[in-house]
């Protein structure tokens, strides 16, 4: 398949189960750099808990899991993997609730993090320049200073997508982004992910088809923990065993 | 010649003493010991060579407070009594029933005297009393004791006696007792040697001191093999020691695995941390306290049999108390496990004033029914039946609990609620009601451990507070939501403490111990058999 | 000039509390000093000291607040740190008795002679410099909650089961303390002390600049907390308060956050309790008690925590009705003391702060466009604009 050097992400049969359930089967994946890739398949087809492992959260049981062709990610936590450049957006959006929507976005963006350093800090002209650049993408300006409590289900998602920008990351994991989006969002997102897959490696995973159409990518079937087809999505969704496990239902 | 003698003596003792035995009714016994208050030195001696062949445990009592003086009889009757002197006042006893006869005027009462000549005579008369005492166990604490003083002067009745015991354990004692005696006195080498031999195989500590006390005296061949002798008690020793150890430590570890069940279900199984936890403990003990007053003023009789009223009472007291708590605080905190720790806490002092000003501050004693006090005696180990009983009733209750959360239906719903709440209402569960009984379930437990504890230890307001650390130790110890993890967690702290208190003391011990368990979450954070998945988290 | 910096770093609520403060210790003074004893008015030596311990409670458990209110941590051994700090003063005290105790020796104090022992410990060393006490005051907590506190940050043991390892950590503290062969005093802890930099211990002048020192240091503390929550370190840890594992994702090392803050709040706790004793004159293994660290923490709940003024408010209107009730009916207190507990998880989860918080909130929720305008009038959300 696919050489390890090029690759940004390599996943290679990778295992895990949980109290005796296989919730990750074998699966292998590749992504390159600058590779703009979504991930569909049914609830519980291990989407995110291939985030999960990719991150750090979950530890796999057996597998080669690689960043950059040669750093092994199963030996480092999650802070350390998020040190070398992977963000990610949560599927159910999680955002600091007690805080700003600007203070969201600061706590997120891509400055030192050590104790001592923001214990120090300052918050300097460019600083807040780029977090009210951000915040006119993520349409949340008018909110600024709002508690993070407060947005409504859709907001929450603009603004970890938001928090995911600040962070600046050389692969960009996010987990169902459109949920809770208005139509005309949904494709805006599509758009803004498409812009930042230029420089970056992207990984979606969503169920909105329309969505997904619009990044007009390759696109991975994942059932049951494995890699049931990959291709283009006009590949996938001609596919008979796809269709009978999804999208035909 | 002598050996003769002494048989034809001890045979008309033994006829005399069966036939005084038989007939003998307390009437006579009392007669006898009244004739201590008249006549002389010389009628007083005769007196107590009769006594002593009564062959009653009875006249041991009289005898005893004879040599010390405390034996009076009524200037007007010449009734005899034991006079106790207790805050200047004068208490009299029966010498015989041993019941309390009131507060007396001393001054009604006149000493009975005896000389040394006296005095010697009725250790010898008590001494081979106490190897003839109808209990085996009183047996052994006599020959026990002549071996611990080597005492020479029951040579004679230990000889005597020897050739009509039959239990084997009071032999071994008495034999051992023997060759203590045998040793010192002045016996040929061949003699010593044997007696050193039978010292060493009888063991313990006792013995040991004996052959440490002859050392000195010994010639060098002999020393060599008192030595020798020595060196083997102390190898057996160090194994009892170990041995006992374990057991201290199990004993330590059911206490704790009691108190640490009903964590193990309000923690382990419904994630709520309940500070008042100690204080369930405290009410089962008050319960057991109360109901052993009841029944001693009302229905003595049943006195034996109180412990049967204590446990489900206690169970059903803490269990109310409980639900009380679960319904009143605790159920508008789910999901606040740090205002669910203060609040709980702040139940707990309430509940210990409460205690405090209903039966006050001091410590109140529960008394152990006959069957659970005393202890038998294994090797150089003692084990009392209190301790014993409670390490079968720990594991008892575990068991018991382990088969309702498993098989029973009220296990099933409660494993359903605690997986998920909202799935299990909406097929039916009332999950209101699950959790107020898992909480009462868990609380009732903790109050059954107080009638265990009760048993063990003073009863005050302040009993529980000893145990919530530890027992939220074990659990986390053996892992949250695993009652085998609890049982073994219990034992594992309960046998670490003992083993290191001789080395450490107490104290010490103990924080060795919170430090290691600091440590070992380090390592195992949920515990020694922690439950995987999502369940947990 | 100074003041416009003040305004600026303590917002509206802090820099009132700050002048609130100053001025009731000042009147407090005056009024011990110039007013007669007999005046109505006159605030008594007695009251001054009563109220000097107050403060440290108040600094005590601000110390706790920012453990727990801001960083999700709660710590029930705050006792231990504030009893650490509390036994070095007491230590350096027991040297400046020098050769006036009751067996005269110049260097041991005396319960160590009683107890026979013929050097000084080699731990006792150095307490006999006033400076070195104070630094082992803040070093000797701080120390022991840093090895704590990285053992249990380092592997992510959180929640209850942190809380119980510290109460087990000021059980244990409290068990070692007891005995004699520590070498602080045993039972009996530390007592008797004579002078305090010289100054007689026992005299009313000497009282009320304590009292007014720990006020001062009360004040600081708190100017220094705010600026330090309002920091963007602070920012983070209180993202760490309400979701960890997020915080792990945005790449920040959670664990150096929390060693940072908690080590911190031990020494802060150290100097509250070095504070406290030569107030009252003595410290002994009763202060570890895991009850009265627990008690600490419902100051804080009941003043209310993530806030800084909550916990001042709570310790001393805590301790105020304790002083008052354990008097009048001692019997009552410990009921009281549970109800609180009670009733303030339950019904106030953001203590007697979040009452006003609310009614501020109502006026937030009439129109959000004008809520970047509006200036906060409580510290926990008085937020700069950017
Ligand atoms: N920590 C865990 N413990 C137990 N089971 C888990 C755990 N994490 C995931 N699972 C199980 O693994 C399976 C895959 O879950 P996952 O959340 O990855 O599905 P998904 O593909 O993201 O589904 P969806 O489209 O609904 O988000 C599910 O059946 C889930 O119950
Ligand atoms: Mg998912």
């Amino acid at each position: 398949m696919a050489d390890r050097k090029d690759t940004v992400l390599y996943l290679d049969n990778i295992s895990v189960s949980f109290d005796g359930f296989k919730a990750i089967n074998h699966l292998s994946l590749y992504i390159t750099r600058g590779e703009l890739r979504a991930i569909i398949g049914p609830n519980g087809a291990g989407k995110t808990t291939m985030m999960d492992i990719i991150t750090g959260k979950t530890k796999p049981d057996t597998g080669t899991l690689l960043f950059n062709g040669n750093i092994d990610l199963k030996k480092l936590d999650e802070v350390s993997i998020a040190e070398l450049g992977i963000g990610r957006k949560f599927q159910k959006p999680t955002i600091f609730e007690n805080q700003t929507v600007y203070d969201n976005i600061l706590l997120s963006l891509d400055n030192p993090r050590g104790v001592i350093a923001n214990l120090g800090y300052v918050t300097t002209k460019s600083t807040s320049d780029k977090i009210d650049e951000l915040l006119e993408i993520i349409r949340l300006t008018k909110y600024k200073n709002l508690e993070g409590s407060n947005l409504s289900h859709g907001q929450k998602q603009w603004l970890e997508i938001g928090m995911l920008l600040a962070q600046d990351p050389d692969v960009l994991l996010v987990d169902e982004p459109a949920a809770g989006m208005t139509d005309a969002e949904t494709a805006d997102t599509a758009k803004l992910l498409i812009n930042i897959a230029k420089t970056k490696s992207v990984i979606v995973v969503e169920h909105d088809m329309e969505f997904i159409r619009a990044l007009n990518s390759k696109v991975t079937v994942l059932h049951e923990g494995a890699v049931l087809a990959e291709g283009s999505l006009d590949q996938v969704s001609k596919n008979q065993e796809v269709i009978d496990v999804y999208l035909g239902r | 010649m002598k050996r003769c003698r002494l048989y034809k003596s001890l045979f008309i003792g033994l006829l005399l003493s069966c036939f005084i035995n038989t007939h003998l009714l307390a009437d006579t016994l009392n007669d006898t010991i009244n004739s201590l208050a008249k006549g002389g030195f010389k009628e007083r001696a005769k007196v107590i060579g009769l006594m002593s062949r009564l062959n009653d445990d009875r006249i041991l009592n009289s005898l005893e407070a004879l040599s010390a003086g405390k034996l009076y009889f009524r200037k007007n009757n010449k009734q005899v009594i034991i006079l106790k002197k207790e805050d200047n006042k004068y208490y009299a006893k029966d010498p015989v029933t041993k019941s309390n006869l009131g507060v007396v005027q001393k001054k009604q009462f006149k000493k009975i005297r005896v000389n040394n000549r006296l005095r010697r005579q009725i250790k010898l008369t008590l001494s081979s009393l106490k190897l003839r005492a109808s209990s085996p166990k009183d047996r052994i604490l006599a020959a026990t004791n002549i071996l611990k003083t080597i005492d020479k002067s029951a040579l004679k009745a230990i000889q005597s006696q020897l050739l009509i015991e039959k239990n084997k354990s009071v032999r071994k004692a008495m034999i051992a007792a023997r060759a203590s005696v045998i040793l010192f006195n002045n016996s040929s080498n061949a003699k010593q040697i044997q007696s050193i031999n039978i010292l060493m195989k009888y063991g313990g500590r006792e013995a040991r001191s004996v052959l440490t006390r002859f050392l000195s005296s010994a010639n060098p061949r002999v020393k060599k093999i008192t030595e020798n002798a020595i060196k083997t008690i102390d190898v057996s020793l160090q194994r009892w020691t170990f041995i006992q150890n374990v057991w201290y430590g199990l004993s330590l570890g059911s206490v704790l695995l009691l108190a640490a069940i009903g964590l193990a279900i309000t923690f382990g199984v419904m994630g709520v941390i309940n500070m008042a936890h100690g204080e369930m403990v405290m009410i089962g003990a008050y319960t057991t306290f109360v109901v052993q007053d009841l029944i001693k003023a009302n229905f003595s009789h049943l006195f034996e049999y109180s412990l049967a009223f204590s446990i489900p009472l206690a169970f059903i007291v803490s269990g109310l108390v409980g639900i009380a708590i679960e319904r009143g605080v605790i159920r508008y905190l789910y999901g606040r496990p740090l205002e669910t720790l203060l609040a709980t806490w702040g139940i707990s002092l309430v509940l210990q004033q409460t205690v405090r000003s209903l039966f006050g501050p001091t410590n109140q004693e529960v008394s152990s029914p006959e069957f659970m006090s005393g202890a038998f005696q294994v090797g150089q180990m003692t084990i009392t039946y209190n301790r014993l009983y409670i390490i079968f009733f720990a594991v008892f209750i575990l068991l018991i609990l382990l088969i309702l959360i498993k098989k029973s239906s009220f296990g099933l719903q409660m494993r359903a609620v605690t997986q998920n709440r909202l799935m299990a209402r909406s097929m039916g569960i009332r999950s209101d009601w699950v959790d107020a009984l898992t909480f009462g379930l868990g609380s009732g437990i903790a109050g059954i451990a107080g009638v265990a504890l009760s048993q063990i230890e003073n009863v005050s307001p302040n009993l529980g507070q000893a145990y919530i650390i530890d027992s939220f130790m074990v659990v986390v110890f053996g892992g949250v939501g695993n009652l085998w993890g609890t049982l073994v967690g219990a034992m594992t702290l309960g046998v670490a403490n003992k083993f290191l208190e001789p080395f450490a003391g107490a104290v010490l011990a103990k924080i060795m111990v919170l430090i290691f368990i600091i440590l070992f979450i380090q390592k195992r954070p949920r515990g020694m058999f922690a439950l995987k998945g999502r369940a947990i988290e | 000039m100074i003041s416009d910096k003040f305004y600026k770093y303590l917002g509206i609520s802090g820099s009132s509390f700050l002048c609130i403060m100053g001025g009731a210790i000042l009147i407090i003074v005056a009024s011990n000093t110039l007013l007669n004893s007999d005046h109505p008015l006159h605030v008594s030596s007695y009251v001054v000291t009563l109220l000097g311990k107050y403060l440290c409670y108040a600094i005590l458990a601000i110390s706790i607040d920012l453990v727990w209110g801001y960083c999700g941590v709660l710590s029930l051994g705050h006792g231990a740190f504030f009893a650490l700090g509390g036994y070095a003063m007491g230590m350096h005290l027991m040297r400046e008795i020098g050769p006036r105790g009751v067996y005269g020796n110049p260097v041991l104090p005396d319960f160590m002679v009683f107890l026979n022992w013929k050097e000084l410990p080699w731990y006792w060393y150095g307490f006999d410099m006033f400076w070195f006490a104070i630094l082992m005051a803040v070093v000797a907590p701080a120390l022991l909650a840093y090895i704590f506190g990285w053992l249990a940050f380092r592997s992510r043991v959180t929640g209850v089961y942190l809380s119980i390892m510290t109460q087990a950590l000021t059980f244990a503290l409290l068990l070692a303390f007891y005995r004699n062969d520590m070498g602080f005093g045993g039972n009996n802890g530390l007592t008797d002390f004579k002078d305090v930099l010289g100054f007689n211990i026992q005299e009313n002048r000497t009282r009320l600049v304590l009292f007014v020192i720990s006020g001062l240091v009360l004040m600081i503390t708190f100017m220094f907390s705010k600026i330090l929550v309002d920091s963007k370190y602070g920012k983070a840890l209180i993202a760490i308060r309400d979701s960890e594992s997020r915080v792990r994702f945005l790449g920040y090392r959670v664990e150096h956050y929390k060693l940072f803050i908690w080590t911190l709040s031990a020494g802060l706790a150290g100097i509250a309790g070095a504070l406290y004793v030569p107030q009252v004159g003595i410290i002994n293994p009763s202060e570890f008690s895991p009850a009265n660290s627990i008690e600490a923490v419902l100051w804080v709940a009941v003043g209310g925590r993530g806030t800084l003024i909550g916990p001042v408010l709570g310790a001393i209107l805590v301790n105020g009705s304790k002083t008052i009730l354990t008097s009048a009916f001692p019997e009552v207190w410990l009921f009281t003391l549970g109800a609180i507990f009670i009733f303030v998880t339950i019904f106030l989860p953001k203590g007697i702060m979040g009452l006003f918080n609310r009614s501020n909130r109502k006026s937030n929720a009439s129109g959000i466009s004008k809520i970047a305008g509006l200036r906060k009038i409580f510290i926990f959300d008085g937020k700069k604009d950017g």
